[in-house]
This record gives C-alpha cells, sequence and structure tokens, in this order.
C-alpha cells in the first residue's frame, strides 16, 4: 500500500528528480539566491510584447534548460504536469503546445509546483510514465492584472501584500538513478478559515499549510526532528509566524528548522511587502536553491509545502472567503552522491 | 496663507481618502466614486464653491471637484435647456477633462512601456 496514513503516499519504487530548470526575473535575480537560477532576465517583458507572453517564455525556458542538462528532448518525456496562476491555465496550454509533451494540466494555484511534483512522482511510481516534468511559473505583472489591479492602476498595498515572483521552474522526475530522491507527498485539504483580504494571503494560507505539516507527520509518525529544513511555499512574513504557532499548538516546535520560500527569495530591501508569492516562489526557490543545497550535502532531506490561495476576484466581489491548500513533498539526497 | 489653506484643505481630502482605504478596507475605485459623489452633494447645498474660494487648489485638485464640475454643469445647462439639459451640461463641461484624459494616455501608451 502507497497510501499511508491519511492522506500521504510514500512511493513504493526509487524515484529520483533528475534535473531541474529555472528562468527567473529581474528582482529574482538580484535577490539572495539570484546565483542559483538557470536564466535570468534584467528586464520584466523578458524580450516579449505582453506580460503574458513573457510569462510563457519563462516557462518554456525553464522546461529547455532542465531537459538540456541531462541531454534529453521533448521526445523523451511522456507527460507534462503543469500548471499557472491564469485563467484557463494559458502560460501551461501555450507551453504545452510548444514542446509537444503529452499535457496533464492542473491547477492548486500556489501549491501547483509540489501537486505537480507530486502527482508526476506517483505516476512514475506506478508505471503509467517512465519520465515525466513538473513546472509552473507565475509573473509578477500578470498575477496583478488578474488578482489585484493592473499595476498602471496604481492602486496602495498594504504591507501584508505579497508580492508574486517572475519566473518558471520545472523538475524532470523518473526511475533513473539521480542526486535526489522524492520519497513521500501529503496532498492537502482545502481550509478556510474565512479571511476575505486579497492583500494578506499568509494569514489566509497558513492554517492550509499547518494542517498538512501536522498530518505529514501523524501520518508517517515522525516529527520535524526527522528534516533538515521545513520550507513553506509563499506565506511571507505575516503568515510564518502564524503557521509556527499553530504547529506548535499540535506540539510540534519547528523553531529555526523552518523558512519560508517567499522570505529566502528577496533582500529585505527589494520592496516586495511581506514576501514573495506566486507560483512560481516555491518552484524557483526548490529547483534552483534548494536542490543544489541537497546535490552538495548542505541539506540531506528537506519537506516542501507549497502553499495555494484559491482566490477568485469574482467569488471575493460576491463575499465570498479565500479558499487555501498546501501538498508537501520530500527530497532526500542520496548518500554518496552522484 | 492662500498657499496654507490649499495645502490644510486639500490635504485634508487626501487624509479621509486614505482612512477609508485603510479602515474602511474600501477599494480604490470606491473612494474615487465617493468623493466624485460627495462633491456633488456639497455643490448641491452651495458649499463646494465656497470651498474653493477659501482654499483655491486645495479644492479643485482631488477628485471631489470633479463632482462639483458634474453638478455645475447640469444645473447650468437645464436653466437653459430644460430638463434634457441635465445630461447635456453634464458631458459639456466634463469633456474636456475625460477627452484630455483620454488623449494623453493614448500619447504616453506610444511612447513608453508598461514597467508593470
Amino acid at each position: 500500500m502507497r497510501l499511508v496514513g491519511k492522506q500521504t503516499w510514500v512511493y513504493k519504487n526509487q524515484i529520483y528528480l533528475n534535473s531541474t530548470g529555472t528562468a527567473v526575473g529581474p528582482k529574482e535575480g538580484q535577490g539572495p539566491l539570484g546565483a542559483s537560477f538557470d536564466i535570468k532576465y534584467d528586464d520584466l517583458h523578458c524580450g516579449e510584447d505582453s506580460w503574458e507572453l513573457a510569462e510563457r517564455r519563462l516557462m518554456v525556458e525553464s522546461v529547455d534548460s532542465c531537459l538540456q542538462k541531462v541531454n534529453l528532448t521533448n521526445d523523451d518525456i511522456d507527460f507534462f504536469l503543469a500548471g499557472d496562476l491564469l485563467n484557463q491555465n494559458v502560460t501551461t496550454n501555450y507551453t504545452a503546445r510548444h514542446h509537444q509533451i503529452p499535457l496533464i494540466c492542473m491547477f492548486g494555484a500556489c501549491s501547483t509546483s509540489m501537486e505537480t511534483l507530486a502527482v508526476g512522482s506517483a505516476l512514475v511510481d506506478a508505471g503509467f510514465a517512465n519520465r515525466i516534468l513538473a513546472s509552473t511559473s507565475s509573473h509578477n505583472a500578470t498575477a496583478e492584472r488578474q488578482f489585484r489591479y493592473p499595476t498602471e492602476y496604481g492602486g496602495q498595498k498594504p504591507d501584508s501584500a505579497t508580492f508574486t515572483a517572475t519566473g518558471g521552474g520545472t523538475a524532470l522526475v523518473s526511475k533513473e538513478k539521480g542526486p535526489i530522491r522524492i520519497t513521500s507527498a501529503t496532498i492537502g485539504r482545502v481550509m478556510d478559515l474565512g479571511i476575505t483580504n486579497p492583500f494578506d494571503m499568509g494569514s489566509a494560507m497558513a492554517p492550509a499549510a499547518a494542517d498538512t505539516i501536522i498530518r505529514h507527520f501523524k501520518d508517517l509518525n515522525i516529527n520535524q526532528d526527522e528534516y533538515d529544513l521545513i520550507v513553506t511555499g509563499d506565506l511571507s512574513g505575516v503568515g510564518s509566524p502564524i503557521l509556527k504557532e499553530m504547529v506548535k499548538e499540535e506540539g510540534y516546535d519547528l523553531g529555526n528548522k523552518y523558512n519560508d520560500c517567499g522570505l529566502m527569495l528577496y533582500h529585505s530591501d527589494q520592496e516586495v511587502f511581506a514576501g514573495g508569492s506566486g507560483c512560481a516562489c516555491s518552484a524557483i526557490v526548490t529547483y534552483g536553491h534548494i536542490v543544489k543545497e541537497l546535490i552538495s550535502g548542505n541539506l540531506n532531506k528537506v519537506f516542501i509545502v507549497a502553499t495555494g490561495a484559491l482566490l477568485s476576484p469574482t467569488m471575493i466581489q460576491q463575499k465570498e472567503t479565500i479558499p487555501t491548500i498546501a501538498h508537501g513533498v520530500v527530497l532526500e539526497r542520496v548518500q554518496g552522491g552522484e | 496663507m492662500e498657499y496654507l489653506y490649499a495645502f490644510l484643505v486639500g490635504g485634508a481630502i487626501c487624509i479621509v481618502g486614505q482612512l477609508l482605504l485603510d479602515f474602511a478596507k474600501l477599494t480604490p475605485a470606491h473612494v474615487m466614486s465617493i468623493f466624485v459623489v460627495l462633491g456633488s452633494i456639497l455643490d448641491g447645498f452651495d458649499l463646494y464653491d465656497n470651498l474653493i474660494r477659501f482654499a483655491g487648489a486645495g479644492a479643485t485638485v482631488p477628485i471631489t471637484s470633479f463632482g462639483h464640475s458634474l453638478l455645475h454643469g447640469a444645473m447650468q445647462s437645464a436653466e437653459d435647456h430644460g430638463f434634457i439639459g441635465i445630461a447635456m451640461g453634464i458631458f459639456e463641461l466634463t469633456s474636456a477633462g475625460i477627452s484630455s484624459a483620454i488623449l494623453f494616455s493614448f500619447l504616453v501608451a506610444l511612447i513608453f512601456r508598461a514597467k508593470g
């Protein structure tokens, strides 16, 4: 049985993360993790005419860079599991049109990175695929337009707002031996504690992340000591303390093993309000920085919990609250390296 | 003294807007609409013209003066043309502001790229 406890998958076969690719925008490239990204753009347009085309380019290039590192082509990949933040998942659909890999399109808002990685690993584990790509992207200007106001509108933002990261991140998963193993994943429940403010998604998402982390510990009968690092996707400076408090109430003290991708991605003087957010936030931090730390041996076992606010502007206008979700995946360093 | 009054009155209007944004949690569009309506209501009681005489640009620059101009245009034209004049007046007095907004944003869009 691969289902352990209530909602955790433990992969039976040895599933490996063989390669990753990242492409990022200007602020991400200038941030503290800038050196760990493959492709960096100095301009938010990324050489394209519109923001949507810029985001598409980031996803396409993250895929190309991921494949290039292991000398594979599109034809070597069985399925492309991907999603983004835009209506109809347009970035994903057009990227899949370009690469011609059979597509499984998914939406989990900013939890998409780990959702695609967890499901992709399950497909490989069960033999439905030999190699899959898990990919996601977000772009600051496309997300602002879709979920808040177009930047040109000039609406003010409170300090609790987050800053959507610009980038694309892709991972290659297969049973072929690689430097990092994907061992288990916990699929989250949708949580909603009644937050309606789209400028405070950190508070809205903290309960979902807490629930997934606690579930993960209980399902596997472990605690935080099992990991070198537990990261959430984009809880920001507002949601992170709430998460730590909620997990602590259940008897798990994350202490300084915990971090948030949205806080790791930017310098404190980069004017990103409470921190980074968006699909790309957890994707580029994981596939850029954390993967390198695992390969170099600075980290051995990490639990990545990507958090998603399932926010729809239409539903917010109808006074509905914001449902949120979090999916977690465990990455382990293969002892002895490559 | 005129400058001080302009500064104080204009600033006071902006404080009201900021309080509406921060504490009443209204959207920028809501605040804008409220100010336009507020300006026309004040003008209905003949208060806004007095405010402009007192504070000059402090009262004409904020969006409240747009509501005041709307009402002025409507009333003026209603006197000349009767009921239908209300609609005519609104367009007449405010068309300059709206068309210039469209024209200038078009020109700026031709020259510059969005920064994001």
